[in-house]
């Protein structure tokens, strides 16, 4: 019961702040919405047992990406809103009937669900602890790790060349 | 009782919010913004079936996806800086230098 609860509020803190962060006017509300966003995420998965995985996404979402978003909001002049130029070729109301059609569909799936519910998940035994996730990202995952190092270092380099003052 | 329903349909109206800010939106960094949104969304969809099937390997995709996203957006925002450091707009309706 208190797991259901805990969902719940999370659920609805995940998307209230998903909601917020498409709808702001102000870019910066709207980063910091953002930051909420993801301590929201992070928070369900430490309800998950899944902590170290809860805590890489505080360090990296919330520590790292969302500032890098401050500091490009705030090296950007927003004097000139984007939202003021109107643009004949948009297709605002096609992109809400598209979002309307998806939801109208989970709401279907959610009232079947409800109606014949799915088989409960297992016995909840803590599978989210640092042993095993280190076990399979540091030997079945190796070369991948590696790969993702590698693709990091040269996403480090390529965001310096691009925001370097002479391009 | 927590289904993996429940994660999916989260997960699932997550996506469809960054999707609806990714269509709607005219300012780069907003839909930047959803599209971390939809990634976060792909997180908990792999995160629950992790929960479900007792297996980490859910949680070492979402490191990688997670190291995917930060190396999206460092390049993504440095894309955006030298692109209004020439044309001065972060309006995606302006940037059709490409396309014209």
């Amino acid at each position: 019961m208190a797991a259901s609860f805990t969902f719940y509020v999370l659920a609805a803190l995940i998307l209230l702040f998903g909601v917020a962060v498409v709808t702001a006017k102000n870019t910066v509300h709207s980063v910091l919405y953002l930051i909420g966003d993801f301590l929201a995420v992070a928070l369900l998965y430490a309800s998950m047992n899944s902590l170290f995985v809860a805590a890489i996404q505080v360090l990296v979402y919330a520590g790292g990406i969302v500032v890098l978003y401050l500091f490009v909001v705030m090296l950007v002049n927003l004097k000139r809103p984007p939202e003021e130029h109107q643009d004949p070729n948009r297709r605002g109301t096609l992109g809400g009937l598209m979002v309307a059609a998806v939801m109208g569909e989970l709401v279907v799936i959610a009232t079947y669900n409800v109606v014949r519910p799915a088989p409960a998940a297992n016995a909840p035994t803590p599978v989210g602890f640092v042993e095993p996730l280190a076990m399979a990202l540091y030997a079945d995952y190796l070369i991948p790790f590696e790969v993702a190092s590698m693709l990091l270092l040269v996403a480090m380099v390529g965001a310096i060349i691009l925001a370097r003052r002479e391009l | 009782m927590v289904s993996p329903t429940h994660y999916m349909l989260l997960s699932a109206t997550l996506f469809m919010i960054g999707v609806f800010g990714v269509l709607t939106r005219r300012n780069i960094i907003i839909i930047f913004m959803s599209i971390e949104l939809i990634l976060n969304a792909v997180n908990i969809n792999l995160m629950a079936f992790s929960l479900q099937w007792q297996n980490s390997i859910g949680q070492v995709f979402t490191l990688f996806v997670i190291a995917v996203a930060a190396a999206e957006a460092a390049v993504g925002l440095g894309i955006i800086l030298a692109f209004y450091r020439n044309k001065e707009t972060i309006n995606i309706d302006e940037m059709n230098v490409m396309r014209w």
